[in-house]
């Protein structure tokens, strides 16, 4: 496929860098191009080589060797295990665990089923589909800190809107982000609010996707409306079902902002505490790089496998 | 409608289901303009109310008070057109930084083919796997302290600007739509003396208007919405974010003042939205699984 031979009349076109003759000069002339057509091409890519070398690949490189370094006053050593019993035996390991787990789980729940069951209904309305479109991207678009701010503002158990809506419908009032019980479901409810919309609409177009005529099958052989969509609409829509799993559960494992800016991070009770969290308060409040290296090699471990999967997935997806 | 969805159509020709239809269609369209403009009325209209009503119990629906001095005064207090101006700055500025190394970068991968492309471009995609949050600790180190050059690019736009470039995402896309245009058109170009810089201008970027719209797009958008990486490279308050100049101004101001203040925030993505609805909406679906 690569380097096409190029026949005679091509190479007299373009500045010729050496004569075209016959024999042994033109092994060398055809060597001499190919570098030439080497060099332009690696010409091309240096710049975002450099980038990736500087400020991707390098530092992919650094987090292996920070989890097992200790640097004080500049000074760096080898310290073995030491970052990972450091990172084990805070007492918040465990429960930043647990409640990055709950995160996902609940995110699962309603950031994976509702934008599914969105999209199906706007799937089956016959007007208004591109208002209801926008209107569940529109969230995506706001800057998080405008919609987390905004959130907040909601949650509020004296002013905030949430309650007002509640007392209406006779439920009791909430403390939200103030209670250790609700907090993080209040931080899943407001990130699933600004992120569903891109799930939401790539499930609509594998909706979109899905012939008619399987429908039109399973309503002959009797199938209700529930029965279609177990039957039809998600062994269709299985594989974008699947990779929309797999990279739900990678981003939500690595949640930061949402609750950094809605509870300050830790929360009532460290009930928000994630993950990510402890990372960054080790980095920028201990200064203890070693520790949060060896944090986020644990969290790198853990989603690696995840991520194999979805590389997998989206390759068969991609024959 | 032409296509067949899981309710028949003659299911909704009926009276009754046509009734039912109409009724789910009202309540559907009630329960997501609540759900989902509902907080954005709440956000514009709370920006208007004076410092009472803002927090008063119970919240008011309809504005009594009408106080657009909130607006003026979160622009003075807050200096939003400076950190409006940073942002677009830094915006554009990656968005330029992008166009040129990741469109560069994907032409030679997919139509030049260097030796050892194929492994450039495995690198290149091997960075996804790796989860972002934790490449941001040595990323930062990095910033600090950047290898061979020894600068420091703590409060420099190039602390945006350079990693910014390495959207293996964009680099994707970019390669996939190129990959699909046909190899004789670039021969032609080629055979008529071009270039290789010059067969990128005049044949491959005209061609690729649309893609490059969506990953234009997305290069802006993902610095505006972008928050934990600026927070940390660009501590200074006079070179700060939007997003974290906002964030960190948010517990001085008047709680009116703030929320005006985040509407006005809104509104340039908001915009950009609407205008290029189509552009981003086709670049979701089209390149938003092969991740």
């Amino acid at each position: 496929m690569s380097a096409p031979s190029l026949t005679p009349s091509k190479t007299a076109r373009p500045r010729p860098p050496q004569p075209p003759a016959d024999g042994p000069p033109r092994r060398g002339g055809s060597f001499g191009r190919s570098l030439r057509r080497n060099l332009t091409a690696h010409g091309f890519l240096i710049g975002a080589v450099l980038c990736f070398a500087f400020f991707s690949w390098y530092p992919m490189v650094r987090e292996f060797f920070l989890a097992f370094q200790k640097t004080d006053q500049g000074e760096v050593s080898w310290v073995g295990m030491d970052n990972l019993s450091t990172v084990f035996n805070d007492p918040a390991f465990w429960q930043a665990w647990r409640n990055t787990l709950l995160y996902t789980v609940l995110a699962l729940v309603l950031g994976f089923a509702v934008p599914f069951v969105v999209a199906i209904v706007i799937n089956e309305l016959r007007h208004g589909k591109g208002y209801l479109r926008l209107l569940v991207y529109l969230p995506v678009m706001l800057p998080p800190v405008a919609s987390v701010l905004l959130f907040k503002y909601l949650y509020d158990p004296g002013y905030g809107m949430l309650n007002e809506v509640f007392g209406f419908f006779g439920l009791p009032e909430q403390q939200w982000l103030q209670d250790p019980d609700l907090s993080l479901l209040s931080v899943v409810i407001a990130s699933t609010w600004m992120n569903m919309g891109g799930a939401a609409l790539i499930y609509l177009a594998a909706l979109q996707g899905i012939p008619g005529e399987l429908y039109e099958a399973a309503e002959l052989d009797g199938a209700g409306l529930l029965r279609k969509i177990w039957h039809v609409t998600i062994p269709q829509t299985r594989l974008v079902l699947s990779l929309m799993l797999l990279m739900q559960i990678i981003s939500t494992m690595q949640v930061f902002v949402e609750p950094f800016l809605l509870t300050g991070g830790a929360g009532p009770e460290g009930s928000t505490t994630t993950v990510v969290y402890l990372i960054y308060q080790y980095a920028f409040n201990f200064n203890d790089y070693g520790a949060a290296a060896a944090l986020g090699l644990l969290l790198l471990v853990l989603l690696a496998g995840f991520s194999a999967a979805y590389v997998k997935l989206s390759r068969t997806g991609d024959e | 409608m032409s296509t067949r969805t899981l309710i028949s159509p003659a299911q909704l020709a009926r009276p009754r289901g046509r009734l039912l239809y109409w009724v789910v269609f009202g309540l559907v369209v009630a329960l997501f303009t609540v759900v989902f403009l509902g907080p954005m009325y709440w956000m514009v209209s709370s920006g208007f109310k004076d410092t009472q009503e803002v927090v008063q119990t119970p919240p008011a629906l309809v504005p009594e008070s009408f106080r657009p001095e909130n607006y003026s005064d979160a622009w003075n207090v807050m200096d939003l057109a400076g950190l409006l101006a940073n942002t677009l700055f830094y915006a554009f500025g990656a968005l330029a930084f992008q166009l040129v190394f990741d469109v560069a970068a994907a032409y030679s991968l997919s139509k030049l083919r260097p030796v050892l492309g194929k492994a450039v471009l495995g690198l290149m995609l091997a960075t996804l796997m790796i989860p972002a949050t934790v490449l941001v600790v040595p990323q930062y180190l990095t910033v600090l302290d950047v290898p061979v050059f020894e600068r420091n690019l703590l409060n420099t736009p190039w602390a945006i600007w350079l990693p910014s470039v390495t959207n293996a995402f964009n680099i994707f896309l970019l390669k996939r739509f190129f990959d699909s245009i046909p190899r004789e058109l670039l021969d032609a170009a080629s055979m008529d003396g071009a270039s290789p810089m010059r067969t990128l201008w005049s044949v491959v970027l005209p061609i690729s208007r649309p893609i490059l719209g969506v990953v234009s797009i997305f290069a802006i958008v993902g610095v505006w919405k972008d928050f934990l990486w600026p927070m940390l490279t660009l501590p200074d308050p006079a070179r700060q974010t939007l997003n974290v100049g906002i964030y960190s101004l948010s517990n001085g101001v008047p709680m009116n003042v703030l929320i005006a203040a985040l509407t006005m925030a809104s509104l340039p993505t908001l915009i950009i939205f609407l205008v290029f609805q189509r552009n981003i909406m086709s670049g979701l679906t089209a390149g938003g699984l092969k991740g």
